[in-house]
């Protein structure tokens, strides 16, 4: 199968934590070259998806488009926190989680584009996109079906002995659908290696949690099953990765699944045919200005010593990467009319 | 270099908009984010974020201007350091010669072709070999349907560490109809598993686990409920090889009874066979004899894609004469001849083979000999068998148990017409479960489905026989 062309992007994952680390949660310093690429990590997918909204007004992008803006800190976080055969599936908003598993920015956006060098060869589009390489197990268009999926890809762990998790995310919308109980009591009758992280930024769609949801906490909903919940604050990247590892630790150890809140905002609607009429301007701006992710890790690097020079050399190289990608989407071909009748069946 | 700020669209169906209001004016610095405009689209009114951080130097088109087509420039950004005297090195296209526009017209439906299988035909159905099922039969033994199964099971799980069978009751209970009975005592609760009662989980995490390199054998304990795991079976398991442009197969077989029991009312007693056919990237069997049942679970279970086994509570007890070969297999997409004849075909599938073979006793006694096909494979169809009978026999009714529309019968009823048409002598009839919800009554059930009398009579109608 032709696979996006492999140009290397500017982040290789450098040092990806071994599963097996017990923290005891307090966020624990992280070193000048760790806080730098959670940075770049972050950059990249802000002006990546930038970027995808920009093509999206263009024309280039079609169908449904939903943007990460603002919620980057909890993928970034989370992938700092496991290890290489962890596996990590999600729903539709998903170009975030690709990026940080180390998928290619010029593969996604080709599959926005519908491009033959798209990762899904242009068949899949914004929603549907897997790499079996990097683990990612898609991308799913419908709501909350990723979680009995994630549910099994932690089975497998399990089953072949593995040293590994699956990070299975969802919305606070997903939260309240049905199968994510089903899944929440096998996970916990089976002891699975399953972190359920619950991507809260307070929208399902244009309905605010509150509307949506009944009891308060998210993180509280697997407690009739007796899974441990934590709130964490989503747009602090320390503190993601400092929850993550300490649900690693957890599941690793064979004590079952684990659910972590991530309190987070996207800036952007829904899709991007989203109005947004149901939250204020005042809400969005105070969101932007006081908590936003990478302008508060760009403080802490600044305390750490890191020049202005080098972040806008960062910031040049990602914008280097985003453009490439997208030059990249809008120069690969169509796939050609013959791939309509590929791919439906594996040939035995 | 400034940068020409463009119309966009915000949705998947804006070809135009309103530019309703500026919200910055000329010379205002702009942030990345800050909201520069507002528009009014097909669906609602929206903002425009600013990309890029600069300085507004021109507005375009003024506000209030109306159907102002994506893609107009619409203003220009001056980037960090550059004055007002790069506008003029910005030459303006009218909107229709713009690149940008120009960049964007492939995307326009219109330009797709209108009848894409008319330039690319579908390729044809892989020919399926004739295996020489004959020969496994040399050495056989009487079994039910539901030891068959068994031992399908049974066999696929010693050759495959990584298949492993999971429903509701499978394994303390030893199966809700007995059909596991056993295999939690061989293969112990890592690979027999019990599930809580949790359709849609269970079969969703058995697509997760088939995601994982597992061949999953999910048991429902009747396909009425696996209508609660549809969602995961269609949009999961049959699709994401495909949305995945072939990187992600889904190794996975469901299986458990399909169709009417005896007696136990609408909810428990309906047929599913052409809801799963109707699905691409799916493969779907109904096998008849235990036999079949063997030979097509096995190659199920070995088959690298989501595999449909619509087995039937009433045949479970029934028993066949099966090859003891344990390298016996059916392959999926191969019919089955069951009884020859040259005056009629009558196809049928799983418990309906039973009474389609009665019914063509019956006729040989008044002199009709019909050809029975077992279709045994639902998807792919084995459509070569059919159409070459027909044009044996030139005649053809078609058995299910399923209701009549959109049924089995239909699609064999199209494919005869698409392939066959010239060698028909009669209209093709349809025997097909009564369009009403299954009754309780004794009396009224039997009514509902298709007995021998049915058959024959259809038969006869073809032959222009009163």
């Amino acid at each position: 199968m032709a696979k996006p062309a492999s140009k290397a992007a500017t982040r290789r994952p450098a040092a990806r934590k071994g599963g097996k680390s017990v923290r005891s949660g307090k966020i624990v310093a992280a070193s000048r070259d760790a806080l730098l690429k959670y940075y770049g990590d972050m950059l990249l997918i802000r002006r990546f998806e930038e970027k995808a909204g920009q093509m999206y007004g263009m024309g280039l992008i079609g169908g449904f488009c939903h943007l990460y803006i603002g919620q980057e800190a909890v993928v970034v976080g989370m992938q700092a926190a496991i290890n290489e055969a962890s596996t990590v599936v999600t729903s539709y908003r998903d170009h975030g989680h690709m990026l940080a598993t180390g998928m290619e920015a010029r593969g996604v956006m080709a599959e926005l584009t519908g491009r033959i060098g798209g990762y899904s060869r242009g068949k899949g589009g914004s929603m549907h996109m897997f790499s079996r390489e990097k683990n990612f197990f898609g991308g799913h268009g419908i709501v909350a079906a990723q979680v009995p999926i994630g549910t099994g890809l932690a089975f497998a762990h399990k089953y072949k002995g593995e040293n590994a998790v699956c990070l299975t995310y969802l919305g606070d919308g997903a939260a309240n659908q049905g199968q994510v109980y089903e899944s929440f009591n096998m996970a916990a009758l089976w002891k699975l290696p399953c972190i359920y992280v619950i991507e809260n930024n307070k929208y399902a769609m244009g309905t605010s949690v509150n509307r949506g949801a009944a009891g308060g906490s998210l993180a509280q909903r697997g407690a009739a099953y007796g899974i441990p919940g934590v709130e964490v604050d989503g747009m602090d990247v320390l503190a993601v990765k400092a929850a993550g590892e300490k649900a690693v630790a957890h599941a690793s150890a064979g004590k079952g699944p684990y659910i972590l809140e991530m309190k987070t905002y996207r800036y952007r609607g829904h899709s991007m045919s989203d109005p947004a009429k149901y939250r204020t301007k005042d809400e969005v701006n105070r969101m932007r200005q006081e908590h936003d992710p990478i302008d508060n890790l760009r403080a802490r690097l600044a305390e750490a010593g890191v020049s202005d020079d080098e972040l806008k050399g960062m910031d040049r190289d990602i914008r280097s990467v985003v453009t490439e990608a997208a030059d990249f989407a809008q120069s690969s071909p169509e796939p050609d009319p013959g791939e309509l009748y590929t791919d439906i069946l594996v040939e035995a | 270099m400034p940068i020409q700020i463009l119309m966009p669209a915000l949705s998947p169906t804006m070809t135009e908009g309103k530019l309703t209001q500026w919200l910055k004016a000329e010379g205002d610095a702009v942030a990345s984010g800050d909201v520069i405009a507002e528009i009014e689209t097909d669906k609602a009114t929206m903002e425009i974020e600013a990309v890029e951080e600069g300085t507004l130097g021109r507005i375009l088109v003024a506000e209030g201007t109306e159907n102002v087509p994506v893609n107009t420039p619409i203003a220009i950004l001056l980037e960090e350091g550059e004055d007002a005297s790069a506008l003029d090195a910005v030459a303006v296209p009218a909107p229709a010669a713009s690149a940008s526009a120009g960049a964007a017209a492939p995307a326009e439906p219109q330009a797709k072709p209108l009848s894409a299988p008319a330039i690319v035909s579908a390729p044809p159905a892989a020919a399926i070999d004739d295996v020489d099922e004959a020969r496994f039969f040399a050495d056989t033994k009487t079994q039910t349907v539901r030891d068959a199964l068994r031992d399908a099971m049974a066999e696929e799980m010693r050759r495959d560490e990584v298949v492993f069978v999971m429903g509701e009751e499978v394994a303390e209970y030893q199966g809700a109809y007995k059909v596991t009975q056993g295999l939690l005592q061989e293969f112990g609760d890592r690979r027999v598993i019990d599930t809580p009662i949790t359709e849609h989980g269970f079969a969703g995490l058995g697509v997760g686990a088939a995601f994982g390199d597992l061949k999953p054998v999910i048991e429902f304990m009747t396909f009425n409920f696996a209508m609660q795991a549809m969602d995961q079976i269609i949009n999961s398991a049959a699709k994401t090889l495909y949305m995945s442009g072939g990187q992600m197969g889904c190794p996975i077989v469901f299986r458990g009874p399909n169709g009417a029991a005896s007696r136990v009312g609408a909810q428990h007693s309906q047929d599913y066979t052409s809801w799963y056919a109707h699905c691409p990237g799916l493969k779907v069997v109904a096998p008849w004899s235990a036999a079949d049942a063997k030979g097509l679970l096995k190659s199920a279970i070995r088959d690298p894609n989501p595999v449909i086994v619509l087995e039937n509570e009433v045949l479970y007890g029934q028993s066949f004469e099966v090859p003891t070969d344990p390298d016996f297999t059916v392959p999926i997409g191969k019919a089955k001849i069951v009884r020859t004849g040259a005056d009629v075909t009558i196809t049928a599938f799983s418990i309906m083979v039973g009474k389609a073979l009665e019914a063509a006793e019956a006729l040989a006694a008044e002199g009709i000999e019909a050809e029975v096909i077992d279709l045994r494979s639902i998807r792919p169809l084995d459509r070569a068998t059919i159409v070459a009978s027909v044009k044996k026999t030139n005649r053809i009714v078609s058995v299910e148990e399923g209701w009549p529309t959109c049924g089995m019968g239909s699609e064999i009823a199209a494919l005869v017409m698409e392939q066959a048409f010239d060698y028909l002598d009669a209209p093709v009839i349809r025997v097909a479960g009564e369009d009403v919800p299954m009754p309780y009554a004794a009396n009224l059930e039997k009514l509902a489905l298709p007995q021998v009398a049915t058959i024959v009579a259809a038969v006869k109608s073809v032959c222009y026989r009163g």
